[in-house]
């Protein structure tokens, strides 16, 4: 029964996103579609972090190239919606390899700081190009042209290609988790020196898992691109890598579905929030603070420890 | 040209000690306490807040809003490592650099609640409003008041830290924690007193903002914490003389950066501090490890 939970709840999370794709209006289609793509982004990220122990300041930048690739490639070369999330996945995996390169040397601070340095300098040249990024106006009139004979202009109909982008995402990261692979880079954060004494090629795990959760930061900046009509600047802005981290830790970060919890409440209390008052981003700092101070397994560890002491509870006293 | 080039470097140079000032309290907290705070440039802007107000509110003199302005910020440092930033130094870095985080955004959106979400005008000081002339161009007093103030502070910061009984402790904690506290020092305490003193030089360089930067905004700590990221990293994480040389160097380097390649002038600022982290870690000054 245990083994095939995980498969069940992901099916029944597609059935319901199928569910709101045909019968929710437009504004719960398009906060679904964001938390799906902060899911992607997040899902992505939190291979580096949650498993492997990086924390990278400069994963806006990958969105950003996801982002300025796509609209690039729609805007002067060739308006197919596929192929422009292919350039902006491409665009985005090469970034990811030659910054990696450099950043892997270092772990913890460093690592942090020089993933702020490379993904500060991806914002400045985006900044200042204005010739090819449009500076701060960013890129506009990115169209949505019907792929492979669908139409996909409409949100209510490009809300299902998300869907299929979001659940190939946890498919993938599900895979790569529990994969050789996934276990080795488990291995690293737990103890590099052992694992390298292992005969592992630290470095070059390191590296893998940077430019993964580069792609899929690519994917997710593509996407909104395309969902948003438009490449913003400051998308690629260090603030923005926080974004990723934040919903990470609020869903979870030792936790496979913590990206995709933490998105949701992201996106949904946001919502919420902001019907009452104008300061989400107080509450939000107010909740980060919470779950630092009191509750850091966050949504996801926490509901889990829950379970596991209730689940405890039950069979003694069912024993005694 | 020689005229331009002497105004170019004198920008650098105050503009590096306007970072400095910043810089020297993120970078006494690094080396004591081992935190890289987020929040310290929000120490900077309540500190550029409070003294506008108590400018506004109660006098006109400058003076005695920048000595009571940056004690009230004192007091919300107080508050973040008592009861906050003390139980995460056990922590995985994330937690450290989230939780600073979190204050960031907390400390940002109350700027905005109490003062509004628009620019202030910061008001001139009085006997320095002016400039003078040097090798034929007009240059502001106040930035030449700059330049002064940031090498007495790190004068200051020496001398404390080097010729005093508080210093050797702080140094001692620094180098070696358990043992300082075996020998009786109160670590905990002295955390505490190292963070409200970091943060007092934050809020101070906030204080002496207010004439500089001319407008006050909620988000102004945002763009300073990184400048002041940038010359901690360039000098070596935690080390005061690293930081103060490589203030100069990211005041000169933006200054002439702005000067003859206006639009990369951020991108260099942002390799140099990538190619320190890869050559040299540990920055000019830091131990190796």
């Amino acid at each position: 029964m245990g083994r095939y939970l995980p498969y069940m709840a992901f099916g029944l999370l597609i059935v319901l996103l199928v569910c709101i794709g045909l019968f929710a209006d437009r504004f719960v289609l398009y906060l679904t579609m964001r938390v799906m793509l902060l899911s992607i982004f997040a899902l992505g990220y939190n291979l580096l972090l949650g498993r492997t122990g990086l924390l990278s300041f400069g994963h806006a930048a990958f969105y950003a190239a996801g982002s300025y690739g796509m609209a690039l490639f729609y805007l002067h070369i060739n308006p197919d919606p596929l192929l422009g999330i292919l350039a902006g996945v491409g665009l985005a995996v090469v970034a990811s390899l030659v910054i990696g390169f450099f950043c892997v040397r270092h772990t913890e601070i460093y690592f942090a700081m020089l993933t702020l340095a490379f993904g500060m300098m991806v914002f400045s040249l985006i900044w200042n190009l204005r010739d090819i990024t449009g500076g701060d106006d960013g890129l506009v009139g990115i169209g949505r042209n019907p792929l492979l004979g669908f139409s996909i202009a409409k949100d209510s109909q490009y809300y299902f290609l998300v869907v299929f982008f979001f659940a190939l995402t946890v498919w993938i990261i599900h895979r790569i988790r529990s994969s050789p692979f996934g276990l080795v880079l488990a291995g690293i954060s737990e103890n590099h020196q052992r694992a390298s004494f292992a005969g592992i090629s630290i470095k070059s795990y390191r590296l893998a898992a940077f430019v993964i959760s580069g792609a899929f930061a690519g994917l997710a900046g593509s996407l909104g691109a395309m969902l948003e009509s438009n490449s913003d600047p400051f998308s690629a802005h260090w603030t923005h890598s926080a974004e990723p981290v934040l919903v990470s830790l609020i869903g979870g970060l030792h936790t496979f579905s913590g990206p995709i919890v933490g998105s949701v409440l992201f996106v949904v209390l946001r919502e919420i929030i902001e019907r009452f008052t104008q300061n989400w981003m107080l509450w939000l700092g107010i909740i980060l603070l919470v779950i630092i101070m009191g509750f850091r397994g966050g949504a996801m560890g926490s509901a889990e420890q829950y379970l596991a002491r209730w689940g405890r509870k039950f069979r003694e006293e069912s024993a005694s | 040209m020689l005229e331009s080039l002497i105004h170019v470097c004198l920008a650098g140079l105050s503009k590096g000690m306007f970072i400095w000032l910043v810089a020297s309290g993120l970078t006494l907290i690094f080396g004591v306490l081992g935190v890289l705070n987020f929040a310290h440039g929000s120490f900077y802007m309540l500190g550029a807040y409070f003294c506008y107000t108590l400018l506004s509110m109660f006098s006109d003199n400058f003076w005695l809003g920048l000595a009571l302005g940056p004690l009230c910020v004192c007091a919300v440092g107080f508050v973040v490592e008592r009861f906050f930033l003390r139980y995460v130094y056990h922590l995985h870095l994330p937690y450290q650099l989230l939780l600073t985080f979190a204050f960031v955004i907390i400390f940002d959106n109350l700027v905005k609640i109490l003062w509004g979400g628009g620019s202030i005008g910061s008001p001139t000081v009085t006997g320095m409003a002016g400039s003078v002339s040097i090798a034929g161009r007009l240059f502001p007093t106040y930035s030449l008041f700059i330049m002064a103030v940031g090498p007495l502070v790190a004068l200051g910061l020496w001398l404390m830290l080097e010729k005093t009984w508080a210093g050797r402790i702080i140094r001692a904690a620094s180098s070696d924690r358990e043992m300082a506290s075996a020998l009786g020092v109160r670590v905990p305490a002295l955390y505490t007193g190292v963070f409200v003193f970091g943060t007092w030089l934050g809020a101070m360089g906030g204080g002496l903002a207010v004439p500089y930067v001319g407008l006050l905004t909620p988000g102004m700590g945002e763009g300073i914490i990184i400048d002041a990221f940038v010359v901690a990293v360039i000098g070596g994480l935690g080390s005061l003389k690293g930081a103060f040389l490589g203030a100069l160097i990211i005041g000169l380097l933006s200054s002439f950066g702005t000067r003859f390649i206006p639009s990369f002038d951020m991108f260099l600022i942002f390799i140099l501090m990538a190619g320190v982290l890869l050559w040299r870690p540990q920055g000019f000054f830091g131990e190796a490890s």
